[in-house]
């Protein structure tokens, strides 16, 4: 075939893109491609191809799109993590001479990608997973407001993170740091495919979390039960409630930046070009004001989720909590009055930088608020030490060490000195692995038998607890402590070897972390195993105190078979309290959305149209569009979207709850 | 939510609604079309500060006053007030159940909108003919994104438009469809407020400038 | 079990006694300053940090379920003293640290010429501060002595107790220029100029490097800085004169290709316009300085005329300026007289005319201000040959 031809087929796709020369990428791909094989196999040989599409890829119930967000940041967790290992052994080795064994064009990659997998398609995935699940259930109601956007937004993150995962294996990823700062980013600097996989990662999977945001906005202020006014919400719904505010209110944003940066590299605009009038210090602004508000859409969740573990595990209702939804509204607000401290050696001048600095320090006020909330809600009660209790305690110790580095990070002064070294390094891992990591892994011990219907296992949750907490402190105290000797980030090679130590024991953090990421999986499957004997069938194995633990567990398609009706913050307690008697006749048909393969195909065309932009390959990306548009056009042809469940099927349901009860006995 | 809580007739306090009506089809429709007006907005938002950032770097090339045609830009804005006003008029009708008044008024928006984005590719056409490329300096790559992206939405909204006349005549004024007309509504005066700020802030004063 | 103990700690100690926290124990006065406020920040910070740790522990300990001889009080929510004190503490601490800041950030400010030597030595205004231009390049660092008339890559020196003035830009991607013994980082930008006042007191050896990552050569674009005595200064200087050699433009375009790990060069005569027009991005022939484009835009750009004012880019960074939907890449023609040698502008450009038209009768002439581009928030932006 002629060379134009294959130029118009497949576009700057050819055999070099192939990373066949990279023997670390083939061992990898030979790995993936055979487990990946073996689970096609095994899927196509129990005939679970019809199950998995009918029961989860188009289901619109708002909890099986939880479970599956929560599977996609696990799996993705892996992936990063792998990453994290690499860069770990690279800095360890590369000294004396040393070159290690990455060289810059992979290692550069790698830190790359471990940002953005890490923040992108691990946090966020986790995060928004527990929202989806949890959120509609303590609210009592029936499924998100609009479900199918939920399941679309949720195949949306996945067409992201495919394309990433893609980028190992066809070609290769951006090389220019997880927020892809121009002119570096730009065409000039970075010809290759890497930055456009970046930017159309980030473009469909941030398109979803955007639709996900106006989603559980509406759900949260239009589907609350009867009596749940603004100020009876869980703690857990009001961050929730702030984040998606916050979603919306900053995805746009970065949609945007990333669509000049596109532009730019695609067309040849000059919007952040050095020459031509444009302004590469536009984009760190912009792309900075989306990027601290997205800190906060990580951590508010998890601020949430340990207020109700602190008081369901305390045995007492939550301290303070109308401070504690204030805090959470000053931070939300305030969160976009900080971005321009990612920056403060730019050169803005001492009053901005000042302002700038106190209104960061600002939000150490009722972030410090909150942690005495959940200090006071401990005190005078009686504290189980369950497994998310135990992360609770783990992050309240954690998580100020990295607030008051944090504070010092927002003097401009301090900055000047600690900036971009591996203390600001130190810093964020402290903030995030401290108060997300910990947040989303006490959120899942916590939720998981709400989910499943059986308890996590203890023995290897403990051992997962403590070799996380362990190995991070190991990984990242010795980076503080570098960041105070000068080392900056992102560097490949070292030639002091008194530094060698110090990395050599960050190292060994790192490989703690790994095990505890290894326990974790073998909690997982230990408890699976061991699920008859960890059972739980009163659907309340906490002795909770919110709404969620008022139907059973595994909540039924409905969630609940009546609309709750809610007197008290803590509304499960407060019907426990009071004698409530779980109804048992009087069942109606109950009205829900049906599922719809629409979202997966949509998500699907989307994602090849990413993909023939990456590679230049015209036919592709035009041919998914107009799919695109036709599926989404066909689909709004379809007026019948939802069913009634029967009401014999909600009487079979709850009589089959109510014998479980009875045999609990 | 208007469902009573208070304790029943026994003075025992009620925990679950025993007589549920599911909530109406579309009940968090217009706030959710909102929120999404309003990051959208922010979309417009982004582009007009990038506007502001750039807009005066000309790359010693062509300035808003060597380029903008005003008569032109007014004729256009016309275009689009005039289709919001029919729009409005499509509603009035539709509030009355008139499903071939409404088509038609429909019909004359589409054809306002349409108008609108002619009259803007031919201004583009003209400029990038003169050799005021969005490539040729830094204001004219914000002018280009920011003009460019709301017609771009006008586009999207004559889609939806057509889209809605076929299903209006297929499935006649039913609640669904009423409901889209009303979304519609909201985005179409959204992209007309919008397009006043361009005006004002782009054309006007670009040519004060 | 201890002596063992002790023997793993061994390495430890070994490591720790070897090493050099650079950033708490500096050899420059601005350094110095930025590390005090590290400490007395911290210090206060710990002031309420510490006891929240504390309290977390004892409570955690104290209402564990086991202990029922603790109070147990499950209705107990709310406290309004409980809540003045837990909003007003951190408020306290940080009123504290935001006047600290404010008076830190303006007293440190990078772009604030010095007002001491140290701690104990004033300045003395009879002494002429060092005049360094830093440029970074792909990858490695060019340092031109404006008053010497030298320039070096990768190698840095400076007298001992004399105010250096830094003026920092770079060639094509973003970098920060970084020597933590001597004083903060500040960011290194194309077609931008940032500033830095530092002083070093101690004479001695000390690491610098870019701070923000700039691409593959990033690791190993560092360089050595010397704080030497007056006398050993000279002789620093006298070594890079005797090395001859020019840098010129067209050195200087060989130079910015990039290269990694580069040894230290040094030249002993330079382009005395050189840094002003790398700092404007027009060291090639035929391509408009910025400080020109930016006064022509100040006055409303150059019309019809000059959106043809092109040139196809002929000349190449690394890969490619074009793009794959654009057209072919090009530059802004620098317009240039036999009087207005390239790149300098000539006072009819830089002057703004009168060209308003008067808004009616009795209004008063509006008065002329160019556009400043030194926006709010994008940082000073000084493209101006000043």
């Amino acid at each position: 075939m002629s060379p134009d031809l294959l130029k118009l087929i497949f576009g700057r796709l050819d055999f070099e893109s192939l990373p066949l020369h990279e023997p670390i990428v083939v061992g990898t791909f030979v790995v993936v491609a055979l487990g990946g094989a073996t689970l096609l196999a095994g899927l196509t040989y129990f005939r679970l191809w019809g199950y998995l599409w009918r029961e989860w890829f188009t289901t619109v119930d708002h909890k099986r799109i939880g479970i599956m967000y929560m599977i996609l940041g696990i799996v993705m967790l892996l992936r990063g993590f792998a990453d994290a290992l690499m860069m770990r052994g690279q800095q360890m080795l590369a000294f004396g001479g040393s070159e290690g064994y990455l060289n810059a064009h992979h290692y550069d990659q790698v830190f790359t990608a471990h940002g953005v997998i890490m923040i992108f398609f691990v946090a966020m995935p986790l995060v928004t997973g527990l929202m989806n699940y949890v959120v509609p259930l303590q609210i009592g109601a029936r499924d998100v407001s609009f479900p199918f956007l939920n399941n679309f937004s949720f195949w949306m993150t996945v067409g992201g993170a495919v394309l990433v995962m893609a980028s190992l294996f066809i070609g290769e990823f951006a090389r220019t740091g997880w927020l892809a700062y121009p002119p570096l980013s730009n065409i000039g600097y970075s010809p290759d495919v890497g930055v456009d996989y970046y930017i159309w990662a980030l473009q469909v999977a941030g398109v979803g979390t955007t639709l996900s945001g106006i989603n559980l906005i509406c759900t949260i202020v239009k589907l609350r039960c009867p009596g749940m006014t603004m100020m009876r919400m869980p703690v857990f719904t009001w961050t929730s409630l702030c984040t998606n505010i916050l979603i919306v209110a900053s995805f746009p944003v970065l949609t945007v930046v990333l669509a000049l940066l596109s532009l730019d590299r695609y067309v040849g605009t000059n919007f952040f070009t050095n020459d031509f009038g444009g302004s590469p210090m536009m984009y760190v602004n912009l792309i900075w004001i989306w990027g601290h508000p997205e800190v906060y859409i990580l951590v508010l969740p998890a601020f949430g989720i340990f207020s109700e573990v602190t008081s369901t595990f305390s045995g007492k209702r939550l301290f303070g909590y109308t401070s504690m939804v204030y805090a959470t509204v000053v931070i939300t607000i305030l969160s976009y009055l900080v971005w321009l401290h990612h920056f403060f050696t730019m050169g803005s001048g001492a009053s901005v930088n000042s302002f700038f600095g106190i209104t960061t320090m600002i939000i150490s006020i009722p972030t410090g608020a909150k942690m005495f909330n959940w200090l006071f809600t401990m005190y005078r009660g009686r504290i189980r030490y369950e497994l998310p209790m135990m992360w609770t305690i783990a992050f309240m110790l954690t998580f100020v060490i990295g607030g008051m580095t944090g504070v010092l990070l927002a003097v401009p002064p301090a900055d000047f000195v600690l900036h971009n070294s591996l203390f600001l390094i130190a810093h964020f891992h402290n903030v995030i692995i401290g108060g997300v990591v910990f947040g989303a892994f006490a959120g899942i011990n916590y939720w998981f038998p709400k989910a499943f219907g059986f308890k996590l296992d203890v023995f290897w949750g403990k051992m997962s607890f403590w070799f996380w907490v362990v190995g991070f402190y190991l990984a990242f105290m010795p980076l503080y402590v570098l960041g105070l000797m000068g080392v900056t980030r992102r560097l490949r090679v070292f030639d002091d070897p008194s530094l060698q130590i110090w990395f050599i024991i960050a190292a060994i953090g790192a490989l703690f972390v790994f095990i505890g990421i290894l326990s974790m999986l073998m909690q997982f499957a230990v408890s699976l195993l061991k699920r008859e004997q960890l059972k739980d069938v009163t659907g309340d194995p906490w002795n909770a105190r919110t709404l969620e633990w008022a139907t059973s567990s595994p909540p039924p398609d409905y969630n609940f078979a009546f609309t709750p009706v809610v007197h008290d913050n803590d509304a499960w307690w407060d019907m426990k309290k009071r004698g409530y008697q779980r109804p048992l006749t009087g069942f109606k048909p109950i009205h829900m959305p049906s599922s719809t393969g629409t979202g997966v195909i949509l998500a699907g065309f989307a994602t090849a149209m990413g993909f023939g932009l990456i590679w230049y390959i015209w036919w592709l990306a035009a041919a998914s569009f107009i799919a695109m548009l036709v599926v989404g056009i066909g689909h709004t042809f379809n007026y019948h979207r939802d069913f009634d469940i029967p009401a014999e099927d909600v009487i079979r349901t709850e009589d089959a709850r109510t014998k479980l009860l009875a045999g609990a006995k | 939510m208007t469902v009573a809580v208070n304790p029943s007739t026994t003075g025992e306090p009620v925990f679950y609604v025993a007589d549920e009506h599911p909530h109406p089809e579309g009940y968090s429709t217009s706030l959710g079309f909102w929120i999404y007006l309003m990051s959208d907005c922010l979309i417009f938002a982004m582009l007009f500060a990038a506007f502001g950032v750039l807009g005066a770097n000309y790359a010693a090339g062509p300035a808003p006053k060597d380029l903008f045609d005003l008569d032109l830009v007014a004729v256009n804005t016309s275009m689009l007030l005039l289709s919001s006003i029919t729009y409005g008029f499509a509603m009035l009708t539709m509030q009355q159940n008139k499903v071939g008044q409404t088509q038609m008024w429909l019909a004359i928006t589409g054809l306002f909108g349409l108008a609108f984005i002619s009259i803007e590719l031919t201004e583009f056409a003209h400029m990038i003919h003169e050799g005021a490329t969005p490539q040729r300096s830094a204001f004219l790559s914000a002018f280009f994104t920011l003009v460019g992206t709301h017609g771009l939405h006008v586009s999207c909204g004559l889609i939806w438009l057509v889209t809605l006349m076929v299903q209006v005549g297929k499935f006649g004024l039913i609640e669904a469809n009423r409901r889209r007309l009303m979304c519609l509504s909201m985005f179409w005066h959204f992209l007309d407020v919008v397009w006043i700020g361009v005006f004002t802030f782009v054309y006007l004063l670009g040519v004060l400038r | 079990m201890s002596r063992l103990k002790i023997l793993a700690l061994l390495p430890l100690a070994v490591a720790l006694s070897g090493c050099n926290y650079v950033v708490l124990a500096p050899a420059g006065d601005i350094a110095a300053q930025q590390r005090d406020l590290v400490i007395i920040s911290t210090v206060l910070m710990l002031l309420i940090v510490l006891p929240v740790m504390a309290l977390t522990v004892v409570f955690a300990w104290r209402y564990r379920q086991s202990n029922t001889s603790a109070r147990y009080e499950p209705e107990w929510d709310h406290s309004t003293k409980l809540e003045l004190v837990i909003w007003s503490a951190p408020l306290l601490i940080i009123i504290c640290l935001g006047a600290l800041t404010w008076m830190g950030t303006h007293l440190l400010d990078p772009y604030r010429t010095l007002g001491r030597i140290k701690a104990e030595q004033a300045l003395d205004h009879s002494k002429a501060p060092l005049e360094v231009d830093v440029v970074a390049l792909d990858w490695k660092w060019l340092f031109i002595y404006p008053d010497y008339g030298i320039a070096t890559v990768n190698d840095l020196a400076a007298p001992v107790d004399r105010p250096i003035n830094f003026r920092i830009t770079a060639s094509s991607v973003m970098n920060s220029f970084y020597i933590p013994a001597l004083a903060g980082q500040i960011y290194a930008m194309p077609g931008m100029e940032t500033k830095l006042h530092a002083v070093v007191n101690h004479p001695g050896i000390y690491k610098g490097f870019s701070a923000n990552y700039s691409g593959a050569g990033f690791s190993g674009m560092h360089f050595n800085f010397q704080g030497l005595d007056d006398k050993g200064f000279d002789a620093w200087i006298a070594q890079a004169k005797s090395t001859g050699g020019s840098l010129g433009r067209a050195e200087y375009l060989q130079l910015e290709k990039p290269s990694q790990n580069e040894p230290v060069r040094r030249w002993g005569t330079i382009d005395s316009d050189l840094y002003r027009l790398i700092l404007n991005m027009c060291v090639e022939t035929g391509k408009m300085c910025q400080s020109e484009m930016m006064a022509i835009d100040a006055k409303g750009g150059r019309g019809h005329e000059g959106a043809n004012n092109t040139l196809p880019l002929s000349y190449d960074k690394y890969a490619r300026r074009g793009t794959v939907l654009g057209p072919e890449p090009t530059f802004v023609a620098g317009t240039c007289t036999p009087d207005a040698p390239q790149g300098k502008t000539t006072a009819s450009i830089t002057a703004p005319v009168d060209t308003a038209p008067l808004l009616g009768a009795g209004l008063k002439r509006p008065t002329f201000t160019p556009l400043k581009s030194s926006s709010f928030f994008l940082g000073q932006r000084p493209k101006s040959d000043s």
